[in-house]
């Protein structure tokens, strides 16, 4: 095994003992952080794949982390209202079913990436970030807008969607779901890297030319990996609301982009388990420091100032060492 | 004369108030390296960036293989068997030698948006990639990062991985710049013997590779093409000798 697989191994390792060790423990509450780590993480996994991967410095991640979340709000809260989502040409109802949830999540996540990123992808740079933000924004100010949705005050979910064969108000076993995903996620992500596709992107963040001039264009290269990084982190955007029985404009917010992409850069844009190493540690740090000062963030910033300044690889980078090629 | 495989007709290109590029129109036939040599500012490399699809003339058409391909893009030019390399290696990084060879062969055969399966699996597309590394004298390095080749060996994987493409025509871009005495003559050998694959429209400073292979040279002159014709006529010619090889006529 690679340095960098039992680093990964490792972090699987304390995934699974810290949260089998609360529950035992009966202590819920940890549970529930690293639940909310292990969402965080696969948000990450779908920033990674635009950020590490594509070298698409993407502000504007919170907009499908937000659809994820409404997605499960609306339908739910349907459900939970016994009012139909719409009634013309045929009645569609709400749902409770959290498979059913997640497949709207992605798809209507996907067709928004699809639609940000055919527009924001033409330009680069500082402008790719602009307009990425400026979706990400309009989002926002749309959900805050948007009464029927709860506005401003966002929407409440009384009971926890269903998963065939779980009782997802066991915080162990709503852990256990979210786990699956992420490690579904994961895998989706290593496959992605060591594709043909995986090895295009790559080459295009490195020396668009070249890949141009070996007969691939960098622009739709780029587009479907905006899509299918913003298909996940809605996924996990879906999971969070569940996670919290509630859903607000803050999730649209371009602190949750800002906050994301954090992570992943702590943890290691471009390695496959940095975005999780970074959510561990951003829970962390927002459980220990936020329990010393409310200002927290600060820290979280010095540190950020030190990864970045010394360590550009993040914390798999300091530990694993350099990439070694995706065979 | 045989239809030629890669053709400009009138190009014409302008930034602002300077000329790159006035009326040209030269020919490349099969079998034949036809050199592009001109001072620096001449305009050679606007005309590569015209011909390859990065940049859009004003006026005036390009041709491969009978087809006018003007309007299509540098990746579609690829797709019809244009290959092209760079003044300036420019080459992924952070990969090693191998996958930027792959990614020369995957457009070839297969389906390089393909999500699913190892981009360096065993197969037609790596073959074809450790063949073309083999040819310019890479094999042995296929495994090291493109960042820790020398100089002179990343030049030799900017021709494999155009290589590995399997193009009808090379438009190769100072392919000896920076290459010592006995690098560009080992390269100078390799690319004689390719000529007989694909033709090469090659642009050379290094005079010594140019009398060497040219079956045709073209001279440009401040954007326009002022002789074109063998070695020897071209070196004959005295307006070429006036503006280029700075002889007081």
């Amino acid at each position: 095994m690679s340095r960098e697989g039992a680093v990964n191994a490792a972090i699987v390792a304390l995934l699974l003992v810290v949260p089998v060790g609360a529950w035992l423990a009966d202590e819920p509450f940890i549970v529930t952080l690293a639940t909310r780590a292990v969402i965080l993480a696969l948000a990450g996994v779908g920033l990674n794949i635009a950020l590490g991967l594509g070298g698409m410095i993407s502000l504007g991640h919170a907009a499908f982390f937000g659809i994820g979340g409404y997605a499960m709000g609306i339908l739910a809260s349907h459900a939970q209202s016994y009012e139909p989502l719409f009634n013309w040409p045929m009645t569609i109802g709400g749902t409770q079913s959290m498979p059913l949830i997640w497949l709207v999540a992605m798809s209507v996540s996907g067709l928004a990436a699809l639609m940000v990123g055919a527009l924001s992808l033409r330009t680069t740079g500082a402008y790719f970030i602009m307009i990425t933000l400026a979706f990400g924004q309009m989002f926002y100010y749309f959900a805050v807008s948007w009464p029927a949705y709860g506005g401003d005050d966002g929407l409440s979910i009384y009971v926890r969607n269903g998963f065939p064969g779980l009782n997802t108000l066991v915080p162990v076993q709503f852990l256990a779901i979210c786990l699956m995903l992420l490690m579904l996620g994961l895998g989706f992500a290593a496959m992605l890297a060591r594709s043909p596709f995986g090895l295009a992107l790559d080459a295009a963040r490195q020396a668009p030319e070249r890949v141009e001039t070996v007969g691939m264009r960098p622009y739709r290269l780029r587009l479907m990996a905006f899509v299918i990084s913003g298909v996940i982190t809605g996924l996990a955007g879906a999971l969070y609301a569940d996670l919290n029985r509630f859903v607000s404009p803050v999730m649209f917010s371009w602190q949750t982009s800002g906050e994301i992409m954090v992570f992943v850069i702590l943890g290691g844009a471009g390695r496959l388990f940095g975005p999780v190493a970074g959510a561990m540690l951003f829970i962390l740090l927002e459980h220990v420091l936020g329990g010393v000062s409310e200002f927290w963030h600060v820290y979280l910033g010095l540190l950020l100032l030190i990864v970045v300044l010394f360590a550009r690889g993040g914390i798999i980078g300091l530990l694993a060492g350099r990439q070694v090629a995706h065979g | 004369m045989a239809e030629p495989v890669l053709a400009t007709r009138g190009i014409c290109k302008s930034f602002g108030a300077v000329t790159a590029c006035k009326d040209v129109s030269i020919d490349l036939q099969a079998g034949e390296i036809h050199a592009l040599i001109g001072p620096n500012g001449a305009g050679k490399s606007t005309l590569i960036r015209q011909i390859a699809g990065g940049l859009r003339p004003d006026a005036g058409r390009v041709i491969l293989q009978g087809r006018d391909v003007t309007a299509l893009g540098t990746a579609a030019r690829a797709r019809r068997g244009l290959a092209r390399t760079f003044q300036v290696s420019t080459l992924a990084m952070e990969d090693t030698v191998l996958q930027n060879a792959v990614l020369g062969a995957m457009r070839a055969c297969g389906n390089p948006y393909r999500v699913f399966g190892r981009a360096l699996a065993a197969g037609e597309v790596r073959d074809r990639a450790e063949a073309a590394l083999a040819r310019v004298g890479l094999q042995g390095v296929a495994a090291r990062w493109a960042s820790e080749l020398s100089h002179g060996q990343r030049r030799q994987l900017e021709v494999a991985v155009a290589l590995a493409l399997a193009p009808r025509v090379f438009v190769m871009d100072e392919p000896m710049a920076g290459l010592g005495g006995a690098g560009s003559r080992a390269l100078t050998g390799f690319l004689d013997g390719l000529r007989e694959e694909a033709p090469i429209l090659l642009v050379e400073h290094d005079m010594d590779a140019v009398f060497a292979l040219a079956d045709r040279v073209s001279v440009l002159v401040y954007g326009s093409v002022i002789a074109t014709g063998t070695v020897d006529e071209v070196r004959r010619d005295p307006q070429v000798r006036r503006a280029y090889l700075g002889e007081e006529a």
